[in-house]
């Protein structure tokens, strides 16, 4: 095992906490009164300024220091949270973020702190004028109190960074104190493990500050610490004002265990929860190692399928028992493979929430954001690409979608407008829909400027839904003025271009007057693929089981290529067919007994026309060369067994350029008819 | 007259493969030739434009073949104990990618003569001039240095063979 740099995993513990800072004062700008949220906002704060000291950014440390200095007012309640201040902590939020990166940082973070001094400042005068209980509070507070704290840290603390001298010295600066080390559950010699922490102490600190800023200084330790702390009668019992740090063993030796358990004690001892229990026993894995892991995964699948190949066509029975035992381990070894590159979606979705909150704020317009499905999981790598899309079409709803507050006044609409992210998993695939209440798309602004553009000859018949897919051409924008945010006419073709390279379709729909919703239908994995093997003419080519529905032989009577229809009747459906060896070019003779492979493209069903069924397999995408990039209807190959390159078949593609291919026909026997 | 100077190695020779197409013999740079193979299963990738109208496993990695003889318009004859797959290396739109190419014969690696290489002509010739970087000498016989960067991207690949038959686009 490599050691992690301490330096990385303070970015990534700090980029973690700044997300959960954002996403607190966030929620405050919604629901100010909440104090749960100013104080996990506070937690958050107060951690990253702990490790940040730990980890030598102690211009981070700094800088957090003082924001929380500012924010404690929030937290004391003495100021009040509005959308300045909020707007203003998130500011100071990406500041700190910069600082973290340490990326060479632009502006001074000074500015920010008066900013938000200022606010904090002028919130808390308000307040005071109000309700005078502030101040009383601070006074009772400032009279000088003893404490006597006893804990012990995790046995891992050490190993995870945490520095017992550190939290002792903040102790110091609190007050006057006295440290003892507790040495009694130090284990003999060979029983020591050096990385783990077997020392306790004691504190006895006379400070004027309340209990919860003792508490505060084990904020950022992990749970599974015993920590109590009991109020001291008096002041008289501490020494007085001399600090002594006395020889840790020595002073152990003094302190019998018996006296520790005395009464009166008000233990306060967080047993590790469960959700610590699950943080421990996580790991943290550089992504390329995962990428890593997926080829090899990738290449024994293939190796696999060669052997299984030659298994089958070999009588010795104990050769294919074997075949079938790798298969079934390289079945279950991809499942974990990939289940493992699975994240939740929810990573994604909370920067939006930040993202909508400033375009409201910047377009004057209130938006209302709401999400559902974060749970639902997809591909590491289908979730990194996908953020930039959904910022786009995020963009869009509020700029292009949502009108003015004045005109949904005028149209008998709330003036907040509403703007919905959802993520839903349907078999194989996972449907993230966008959707606004505002206008709809205005199909005769977007004719008229694809008219101008010169992307359709003027009155054109088309339908809507072919309409609306022009709003992905580039060159087009619908949006009247050009804001700062959208309006520029690139984008939504990058939108489409992003989506299709991950193997996803981009549908729109819309209501005038109710909205627009876009639709990105993602694959679950890009890697690995269960696939129907097929044969047409001369060529195999693999179908993605997860849009197979069913497999019946084409009927004796469809058999002749008929002029008119390509319709089966599947248990009274009404199901269109299309004739692979037709589209593919074949030349070879077509067999006796052609089957059909039903497929699900989009919402409709359609029957695809094969010369034999072969088998399911598992299929390891490769991509196609930017050579092949103008073929659509494959979405990539993979190779067999027998070591031959198969296409897959992109349904939804193939399903298009049938219909293409159709109209032509027809267009011909037109032709000829006149 | 102006010479060839599209290699690193100017003023003197240039390494090159040689290889026989029809009756021609083209000269590829040594350095962008990864491997030479035999004869592989071939998959068709229907619609696709003819000149990289397959695909082949090299490795474990899916490769696409072009056909150089479609973009010179020549017979397209069946593969015989001679012919051979030459995986290349090249330039994309500035992206490296592996390509092979299908050849009646591999000769030999050669030196080239920079002061023997000469500006494709504009006339007496068959072919479309931008795919040619030059015509060398090997002895007695002309060598045609096709340039592989047009011909593979957006000037060629895309773009219209010589004897183009009409295809569906998808």
């Amino acid at each position: 095992m490599t050691t992690p740099d301490p330096a990385e995993t303070f970015r990534q513990e700090a980029r973690e906490l700044l997300e959960l800072l954002e996403q607190a004062l966030l929620d405050l700008d919604q629901t100010p009164q909440d104090r749960d949220l100013v104080d996990s906002a506070f937690r958050a704060l107060h951690t990253l300024k702990g490790s940040g000291a730990m980890f030598g950014f102690d211009e981070v440390a700094e800088f957090v220091h003082e924001f929380e200095t500012a924010f404690d007012q929030v937290r004391k309640g003495t100021a009040r949270i509005g959308s300045g201040l909020v707007a203003i902590a998130l500011e100071a939020k990406d500041h700190i973020a910069q600082l973290v990166a340490g990326r060479g940082v632009k502006a001074d973070g000074e500015p920010i702190l008066q900013t938000l001094r200022r606010i904090v400042a002028a919130g808390s005068t308000a307040q005071a004028a109000t309700t005078p209980q502030g101040a009383p509070a601070d006074t009772a507070a400032s009279t000088a109190a003893a404490w006597k704290i006893r804990f012990w840290l995790p046995s891992d603390a050490l190993a995870f960074g945490t520095k017992p001298l550190l939290l002792l010295d903040e102790f110091r600066e609190m007050g006057p104190c006295r440290v003892t080390a507790l040495a009694e559950r130090v284990p003999p010699l060979d029983e020591i493990d050096v990385e783990a922490a077997y020392l306790g102490w004691e504190v006895v600190l006379e400070t004027d500050k309340p209990r919860e800023a003792i508490e505060d200084v084990f904020v950022f330790v992990r749970d599974g610490m015993e920590l109590a702390i009991e109020p001291l009668a008096t002041a008289a019992e501490t020494p007085a004002a001399a600090v002594t740090v006395a020889a840790p063993a020595v002073r152990a030796a003094e302190d019998t265990p018996e006296s520790q358990d005395g009464a009166g004690l008000r233990a306060k001892t967080e047993k590790p929860s469960g959700a610590g229990d699950k943080a421990n026993s996580s790991l943290r894995v550089p992504a390329e190692r995962l990428d890593e892991l997926m080829d090899r995964v990738g290449e024994l699948v293939i190796a696999q399928a060669r052997l299984s190949q030659i298994a089958a066509a070999s009588a010795d029975s104990t050769l294919k028992t074997v075949a079938e035992e790798i298969e079934r381990l390289a079945s279950g070894l991809r499942d974990t493979t990939m289940g493992i590159r699975m994240v939740p979606i929810g990573t994604l979705f909370g920067r939006f929430r930040r993202l909508v909150h400033d375009l409201s704020s910047e377009l004057g317009k209130e938006v209302e954001f709401a999400t559902t499905g974060e749970e639902t999981e997809l591909d590491k790598t289908v979730i990194e690409r996908l953020a930039d899309p959904l910022v786009h079409i995020i963009r869009n709803a509020v700029d292009h979608g949502l009108e003015s507050p004045q005109r949904r006044g005028a149209a008998g609409k709330s003036g907040r407008g509403r703007v919905r992210l959802a993520a839903i998993q349907t078999g194989a695939e996972v449907a993230i829909t966008i959707s606004d209440d505002g206008a709809g798309l205005d199909v005769e602004r977007i004719r008229a400027k694809a008219e101008e553009a010169g992307l359709i000859p003027a009155d054109a018949k088309l339908a809507d839904q072919e309409l609306y897919q022009l709003i992905f051409h580039p060159g087009l924008s619908t949006a009247k003025e050009i804001t700062s945010v959208s309006g520029r006419g690139v984008g939504m073709d990058v939108v489409k271009r992003t989506i299709e390279a991950l193997r996803g379709v981009i549908e729109v729909s819309s209501r005038p007057g109710e909205g627009t919703t876009v639709t990105l239908r993602l694959p679950l994995t890009l890697a690995i693929i269960d696939g129907m093997l097929v044969r047409v003419d001369g060529g195999r080519y693999t179908i993605p089981l997860s849009v197979v529905e069913e497999c019946v032989e084409l009927p004796r009577s469809e058999m002749a290529a008929t002029q008119g229809r390509n319709f089966l009747n599947i248990r009274g459906a009404l199901i269109p067919y299309l004739r692979l060896r037709e589209l593919f070019g074949a030349t070879g003779p077509a067999d006796a007994h052609p089957k059909v492979v039903i497929v699900s493209a989009g919402e409709k069903r359609v029957g695809l026309v094969v010369d034999q069924i072969i088998g399911n397999n598992q299929t390891v995408i490769k991509s196609l060369s930017k050579l092949h990039a103008d073929i659509g209807t494959f979405s990539g190959a993979t190779i067999l067994g027998d070591g031959t390159v198969a296409l897959i078949l992109d349904v939804n593609h193939l399903v298009a350029f049938g219909q293409q291919f159709e109209n032509r026909l027809r267009t011909q026997q037109m032709g000829r008819a006149a | 007259m102006k010479t060839f100077n599209g290699t690193s190695a100017a003023g003197s020779a240039v390494r090159a493969l040689t290889v026989g197409l029809q009756d021609e013999v083209f000269a590829i740079q040594a350095e962008s030739v990864r491997e030479i193979l035999d004869v592989v299963p071939i998959t068709k990738v229907p619609n696709a434009n003819p000149f990289v109208g397959g695909l082949i496993n090299v490795r474990g990695r899916v490769v696409p073949l072009a056909d150089l003889r479609v973009m010179f318009g020549m017979e397209r004859r069946a593969a015989n104990a001679d012919t051979r797959i030459v995986v290349l290396e090249i330039d994309l739109d500035g992206e490296p990618t592996i390509a092979a190419i299908l050849a009646d014969k591999v000769h030999d690696v050669t030196d080239i003569e920079t002061s023997s290489i000469e500006e494709a002509p504009k006339v007496g010739m068959r072919w479309r001039s931008e795919y040619v970087r030059g015509i060398g000498k090997r002895g007695e016989d002309f060598v045609i240095i096709p340039d592989m960067g047009r011909i593979f991207g957006a000037e060629g690949g895309r773009n219209a063979p010589v004897d183009l038959e009409e295809r569906v686009d998808s």
